[in-house]
């Protein structure tokens, strides 16, 4: 156990290097962010010497190897559209993202799993056959659409929720904001975090649908059900828990989906979170914005592996087996 | 009593109206696509930095809505009469800063040191002076490497710190990006202007109350007291805001939604001409030409292909189609409120596809030649929209052009590098004067001249003149030499100008404020109605 981790840290390691570097060699093709530091009054001569002061005169392995011994020392430099040091605004969007994707991950499981239990069950029913087929559109519509036509139904026409931004925030404490302690921070969430989750919920719902249908023909369930045991007990107890397994992986590896590619939801919304800094970072060409942005998106990404491939190995007694 | 959903909602959407209504009485909340860079008011040469520093901080001088240069923190400045290399300005007094520091001329010298430092982005525009000093508390003095007439047009964007407040914060110098700290006057500041500083958030939120203390109290409006500005990004989500009544002053609607938003009944959109003119470049200099199928030859060299080109673009079209009517096609790059400029240079005066396949053909071009133009598809109103209409027109007389349209990040770093043979770019003349037009467009390519001049192109009747202007003192004579060079510039057909944007401010019907051409709404002039 202890040298799976080992091995697995090491590996992470690497990825995380791996990663940084193709960042690297692919900024140069992103643009140079001189004409966005300085004015259309500078010089040649004072587009030089800016560029020689950021060092972006030099080869990319060489610069790239600078990054590195600065971030291994957890300096990712400063800014260069916000003029401050880049874990400091990192730090401050974190907050806002996490928020956003966790009520978008709650609310895609509950309701996911919920539909798709419901369908499994009443697989020919009315209802279900409505929900299968709107579910199409949850898998199809692009996020920004899906966001503007739920902005102009729900804040334009009805104005009963915001269009944009995260409403009131409250500081929990240094490195914590939370916009779930205010009216306007929870209502704030409602929409985005719709957008954000409509293609989870769906792909779980069908998940779990396709998974149930399968387990409610197996062997065990007809035992079950010749030993008379009621209808509730079959479904949730017996079957559902054998439907989650596949479930847990999905939804773990797709939280680290939610997380980095929240990008476009933040857009349509204006949420203040870290997706939102890294187009901005984009577009301004912000080198070490960009580069840092992308290590931390890589750690989310090993992180959220390592966790499921431990709990593999605690859950699943047959891995252990083998290993001796 | 029951109640149906369609009274629930139209009860619910007459609360918010209500409460919104009422609120902005007072406050102002305030959307544009960008934020802000900084709150240091010497970094950035960048557009919204200044337009918040404007709330906050002053200006010796700035250009009101109108255009016209307007007393800021000096109440008069001249050149002297015995040294015309000498500026005085006369400064106001009974100024305080936000925390309570009186204003005196020390601080208008420090803010100027300050802004000439290494790491200033607004050195460039003040370089020209050589040394500056106090007279007395309220008189400061400038001298510029020779005669400066235009010195004052330069600094209507140069805002004045307190040296006390630097010093003690240790703000003195402009951020060093090399540096790991932050400069404590990136999210702080203390200015002499309107509104202070309460609270911001980069990205997300910048909030400021009106300062009661302000020396302008009883000269503007200053009807808001406090102003709440968010940027959005996407365009659909800016509309939406303004129609669901979150914000109420919309400095950037989107071209699509501004019939949208103005049958919407409570918002009125006020336009005025934009400094910013639009035009395409094209590489004449070079011997041939990189991306055209012409060997040995540039075809862009020869001013009857120029011509050609001039007369295909059909620069109405594009404003109907392209732009919905929010631009005015132009002949010039100079909009109408800078120095120099001519109704008749700046008329367009129609197509005439004939005549230009006629000189195609004299020019040796009857088969036409093809190349690629270059556009942003990001920094411009409809750039790559205006670019592929362009293409569309061009290819009627044979040139059959390429079109590659990309980030401004990308466009603009080639450009620098002067490896575009054709390309889009947009002007605005912060000095309202030709010269820098001239300065920055056309004047031969050198270190110190036509920085921005990718063309090329260079003639030396042309720089002769436009090299008397910075130190010519005599207006009338001056103003003489800036015709004459527009002519040759008209004549040569070096640039392809296509229009003059159209600025668009879209705000609650009951707020009234003019559009500044320079796209620098300030609050102070804001008042409701």
């Amino acid at each position: 156990m202890l040298a799976m981790l080992i091995r697995r840290l090491l590996q992470s390691f690497v990825v995380m290097l791996v990663v940084a570097f193709i960042a690297f060699s692919l900024f140069q093709f992103v643009g140079d962010p001189i004409n966005n530091m300085v004015g259309q009054e500078a010089s040649a001569q004072d587009r030089a010497e800016l560029r020689e002061r950021l060092g972006l005169n030099d080869p990319i392995p060489i610069q790239f190897t600078r990054f590195v011994g600065n971030a291994i020392q957890g300096n990712f430099g400063m800014s260069y559209r916000m003029a401050r040091p880049v874990s400091d605004v990192i730090a401050e969007r974190l907050p806002a993202t996490l928020e956003l994707a966790m009520i978008s991950a709650f609310f895609a499981l509950s309701i996911g799993i919920g539909l798709g239990v419901y369908t499994a069950l009443k697989r020919s029913g009315v209802l279900s056959n409505f929900i299968m087929t709107v579910s199409l559109i949850g898998v199809s519509l692009p996020t920004f659409l899906i966001g503007i036509l739920l902005i102009y139904l729900f804040a334009v026409e009805l104005r009963w929720l915001p269009s944009f931004g995260r409403g009131q925030v409250v500081r929990v404490n240094d490195w914590w904001t939370t916009g779930l302690l205010t009216p306007s921070g929870r209502a704030s969430l409602i929409l985005p975090a719709i957008t954000l989750g409509l293609f989870q919920l769906t792909l779980i719902m069908r998940l779990v649908r396709a998974e149930m249908l399968e387990v409610l023909r197996t062997d065990y369930i007809k035992f079950a059900r010749a030993r008379g045991l009621a209808q509730r007990s079959i479904h949730f107890r017996h079957a559902l828990k054998n439907t989650l397994l596949p479930v847990i992986t999905i939804t773990g590896l797709q939280l680290g989906t939610i997380i980095a590619f929240a990008i476009i939801t933040e857009t349509v919304f204006q949420w203040p979170g870290v997706g939102l800094l890294f187009i901005n970072a984009i577009r301004f060409v912000d080198i070490p914005m960009m580069s840092a942005y992308l290590v931390l998106i890589a750690l989310v990404f090993v992180v959220i592996n390592l966790i499921v491939d431990v709990l593999y190995f605690v859950v699943d007694p047959r891995l252990r087996a083998t290993k001796h | 009593m029951t109640i149906t959903p369609r009274a629930l909602t139209t009860g619910l959407a007459t609360a918010v109206f209500a409460l919104s209504a009422a609120a902005s009485a007072e406050t102002l909340r305030w959307a544009n696509v960008g934020d802000s860079l900084t709150l240091d008011p010497h970094a950035q040469n960048h557009g919204q930095t200044h337009t918040i520093a404007h709330q906050i901080y002053n200006t010796l001088i700035y250009s009101n809505a109108a255009g016209a240069q307007t007393a800021g923190l000096a109440t008069d400045w001249y050149i002297l009469d015995d040294e015309p290399d000498v500026w005085e300005f006369t400064l106001r007094e009974g100024v305080t800063f936000h925390e309570g520091q009186a204003f005196t001329a020390d601080d208008v010298v420090f803010s100027f040191e300050r802004a000439l430092h290494a790491n200033s982005d607004m050195r460039p525009l003040i370089n020209t002076i050589t040394e500056i000093w106090a007279e007395d508390d309220y008189t400061v003095r400038m001298r510029t490497d020779g005669p400066n007439p235009l010195l004052a047009n330069n600094l209507t964007n140069l805002f004045i710190m307190s040296r006390e407040w630097a010093e003690a914060n240790d703000a003195t110098v402009v951020q060093d990006f090399s540096a790991g700290e932050e400069n404590y006057a990136v999210r702080n500041a203390n200015g002499t202007g309107p509104f202070r500083l309460v609270s911001r958030e980069a990205d997300v939120r910048t909030e400021m109350e009106r300062f009661d203390g302000f020396w302008g109290m009883d000269q503007y409006p200053m009807e808001v007291s406090r102003i709440v500005f968010t940027p959005i990004q996407s365009g659909s989500t800016r509309a939406a805001a303004l129609l669901s009544g979150e914000i109420d002053f919309l400095q950037d609607p989107p071209v699509q939604d501004v019939n949208r938003l103005e049958n919407s009944g409570d918002i009125v959109v006020r336009n005025a001409p934009q400094n910013r003119s639009i035009f395409f470049g094209m590489d004449q200099g070079r011997d041939e030409l990189r991306t055209s199928d012409v060997e040995g030859e540039n075809p862009f060299a020869d001013r009857r292909v120029r011509e050609a080109m001039n007369l295909a673009v059909d620069r109405n079209a594009i404003q109907r189609i392209v732009m919905r009517g929010q631009s005015a096609p132009a002949g010039m790059i100079a909009p109408s409120f800078v120095n120099g400029y001519e109704e008749e240079l700046d008329r367009v005066t129609g197509t005439n596809t004939a005549r230009a396949r006629e000189l195609m053909a004299e020019a040796g071009y009857a088969d036409g030649f093809s190349v690629t133009m270059t556009c942003t598809n990001d920094r411009y109103i409809e750039d790559e929209g205006i670019c592929q209409a362009v293409t569309g027109m061009l290819g009627q007389i044979g040139v059959n052009v390429r079109l590659n349209a990309r980030p401004n990040s990308i466009h603009f770093a080639e450009l620098q590098n002067g490896e575009l043979d054709f390309y889009l770019l947009g002007w605005g003349v912060p000095t309202l004067d030709s010269h820098y037009v001239f300065d920055f467009l056309l004047e031969t390519k050198t270190d110190d001249s036509g920085a921005w001049n990718f063309t090329g192109w260079s003639n030396e009747e042309f720089d002769a003149l436009s090299r008397q202007l910075p130190t010519e003192t005599d207006l009338e004579r001056r103003n003489a030499l800036i015709a004459e060079a527009w002519r040759i510039v008209q004549d040569e057909i070096v640039y392809l100008p296509i229009h003059h944007q159209v600025l668009n401010w879209a705000m609650r019907s009951n707020i009234e404020m003019d559009v500044h051409p320079e796209d620098q709404p300030m609050i102070k002039y804001l008042s409701f109605n």
